[in-house]
């Protein structure tokens, strides 16, 4: 027995909590969890705030449980002081809860930007934000360092975020990140709404992975209210997850190495990813295949034809692709540019329990297909793909190997279908469900509660970049400035789905 | 092989000045921007995106608008990496309250004559996220809009539909005044 069960048993498990256990710990065990994480022994998955109670998710091996403590007079000891990957989370919980984490090293409000005067984010009492507009960037100090600021708004079409570098001339010394610019508020407009309107809500927090967070979302419900959606609705859920990876590794690939001034690769990879969401459209009706999984299942159907659009597709890659990865790997210019750029090194991945290319590009060998897995993944046949250099070149190659893999998946999709209905009606039931999908940039967490009612009473969605943007801090490092558009696009980590 | 990779791009276009009869629709879009363009900004626009506070879904379809497929450069609409260089503001997103100043700033730095574009359901009147303590309700709440591009996000075919209207608006109409 692993030592969180072990832990875990010796406290009442919350009823109604799926489809892993809930308990209330006490002040001591959840310092104990501090230092379970700080040693590596666990995995930090998540950690939010709640009316008076913050709830961490850990990981041992493939056991999951959610910590919860009572706030005693708004106060928890901070999980950060032991294990700096919470650093960010209770800085959030701050902002949006008041709930005071006890030992927290940087207490500069992240989200909160001053600019929520008139309103109250989550349950924080009421009353003015924070007034102090004022950012006070970690200081870097020496000889001829000097600062460059970028952002809010970059040059590209991306996200809008702040990064602040000290560099050495060309050569990077620090960067640190400013998130929160585009903080929505979604975690409030969760409370409170139907199923409808939160799965909605749910599937624009990053809209490159609106599958993956509906999925979640879908999944996290469906373990509140103690149902299971039919198989084919897994299967079909399964299909876009995997168009959606498809479509967003095409995209990124070309990316980077646009960002190495290699604009052929990124023209071949932007054709293939516009013939992705083609077949997407012509399989579910959107191209980003928006608002198609809900709680109890899927929303539409794929018949005889709609199902030869992706096989057309999964041809048309197979042909194409292979060229592709050829020219990537043979055009010296451009593997001069990605090999032993921006590295990060396998403690941090580990630490950070960063999920997807990033930790797996840093040997962290971990895929919520896997572990904890979900339907109907035990039944298909793939491989994760893992490497251990950890730069830019290496977090191409995971995404090329599982590119490769999705297409095998596809194929076991659509050649496996399982026939039936595509929704069941879902109870109007209280409860609580937690739940952990893969998407393409990382495990997407989400928890939630319903009310009796069948609304949402609180719901958390945490995306993979809460735990990847400080590592990109990290891996920046020592790198010259010109090559931060390549290190930040082979992380790709979402502003949207991280500022919520 | 790079040289057969490079003729397989520009031999075969997928981008046919012709395009095929399935796609009639994209095709009248397409000479019609064309039209529109050259007759008003003498074949230049020039667009700075500015995301405030979108999934990034939008992004995503506006990138797309650059592929082989769709290659809005062929009409002479560009992206821009400043607003000094901007005719139009492409802007997606609620307007969030932290991104308010960045938004204004961005507006002020873009030189006349110029015009707004809000691109998707929550640009227009902050769509799902309405109500929201951290939002505004859509752009036009805090900048003069002259199109509204709804849709969540909007296809690069509407994209390129809002673009053509932006050009008929704008060319019969005369410069904003500041």
């Amino acid at each position: 027995m692993s030592l969180l069960l072990h832990l875990i048993n010796q406290f009442r498990h919350t009823p109604g909590h799926g489809p892993w256990p809930r308990v209330t710990v006490d002040e001591a065990t959840w310092r104990l969890a501090g230092e379970h994480l700080a040693v590596g022994r666990w995995s930090l998955l998540g950690l939010w705030g709640d009316a008076d109670v913050v709830h961490a998710a850990v990981l041992e091996g493939d056991d999951m449980a959610v910590l919860s403590l009572d706030c005693v007079a708004g106060a928890f000891p901070s999980l950060s002081q032991y294990h700096a990957p919470a650093l960010r989370l209770e800085r959030t919980i701050r902002d949006l809860w008041g709930l005071e984490p006890q030992g927290l090293t940087d207490r500069r409000p992240w989200l909160d930007h001053g600019r929520w005067v008139d309103d109250d984010p989550i349950h924080r009492g009421g009353g003015a934000t924070t007034t102090d507009t004022e950012y006070r960037f970690l200081a870097a100090e020496g000889e001829s360092l000097h600062e460059i600021p970028v952002g809010p708004v970059h040059a590209g079409i991306i996200e809008p975020g702040h990064f602040r570098f000290s560099a050495n001339g060309e050569t990077v010394v620090r960067l640190e990140a400013r998130l929160g610019y585009v903080h929505k508020g979604i975690e409030r407009l969760m409370a409170g709404s139907d199923l409808e309107r939160a799965s909605m809500l749910a599937g624009r927090c990053s809209g490159d992975s609106t599958v993956a967070y509906a999925l979640a979302f879908a999944r996290a419900t469906e373990a509140a209210a103690g149902l299971e959606a039919p198989a084919r609705a897994h299967w079909l859920r399964a299909l876009m997850a995997e168009l959606e990876r498809l479509a967003n590794h095409l995209g990124d690939i070309g990316a980077i190495c646009n960002d190495a001034a290699f604009a052929l690769m990124h023209t071949n990879c932007g054709i293939l990813r516009e013939r992705v969401l083609r077949a997407a459209y012509d399989c579910f009706g959107h191209r980003l295949m928006r608002d198609r999984i809900v709680p109890g299942g899927v929303t539409v159907d794929i018949d005889a034809r709609r199902e030869e659009a992706t096989r057309a597709l999964i041809v048309e890659i197979e042909r194409r692709f292979p060229a592709l990865i050829e020219l990537y790997d043979n055009t010296a210019s451009l593997q001069d540019r990605t090999v032993g750029t921006g590295i990060l090194n396998h403690q941090l991945a580990k630490q950070y329990a960063a999920g997807g290319y990033v930790g797996r590009a840093s040997g962290r060998d971990f895929d919520a297909r896997r572990i904890p897995g979900y339907s109907p993944y035990a039944d298909l046949e793939f491989s994760i793909p893992v490497l251990d250099q950890g730069d830019v070149n290496a977090r191409v190659w995971i995404r090329i190997r599982e590119i490769e893999q999705s297409l095998a998946i596809l194929t076991q999709l659509l050649d496996g279908l399982p026939p039936g209905a595509v929704r069941t009606n879902l109870p109007r039931r209280g409860g609580e469900g937690l739940a952990l999908v893969e998407g393409f940039r990382g495990d997407v967490l989400v928890w939630l509660r319903l009310a009796e009612d069948a609304t949402v009473r609180r719901c958390h969605l945490r995306d993979p970049s809460w735990f990847q943007w400080p590592l990109l801090e990290a891996a920046i490092e020592g790198n010259i400035v010109a090559d931060f558009p390549l290190c930040n696009k082979s992380f790709n980590c979402s502003y949207s789905g991280h500022d919520l | 092989m790079r040289r057969l990779l490079f003729n397989s791009v520009v031999r075969a276009p997928l981008t046919e000045p012709a395009p095929p009869a399935d796609d009639a629709a994209l095709a009248e879009l397409a000479a019609s921007v064309e039209r529109n363009a050259r007759r008003r900004l003498g074949r230049s626009l020039a667009i700075r995106e500015v995301d405030a506070g979108s999934c990034n879904g939008c992004e995503l379809e506006i990138h797309a608008l650059n592929n082989a497929f769709y290659d809005l450069e062929r009409f002479g609409i560009r992206f821009v990496a400043s607003p000094r260089h901007a005719d139009v503001l492409l802007v997606t997103g609620p307007v969030t309250k932290n991104m308010r100043t960045a938004l204004t700033r961005t507006y002020a730095a873009t030189p006349e004559p110029k015009w707004v574009v809000a691109v998707g359901d929550c640009a227009f009147d902050g769509g799902v996220f309405a109500a929201s303590y951290a939002v505004d309700s859509g752009v036009s709440s805090l900048l003069p809009v002259d199109l509204h591009i709804r849709g969540c996000p909007p296809s690069p075919e509407q994209l390129l539909r809002g673009l053509l209207t932006l050009l008929q608006t704008s060319a019969r109409s005369e410069r904003r005044q500041p």
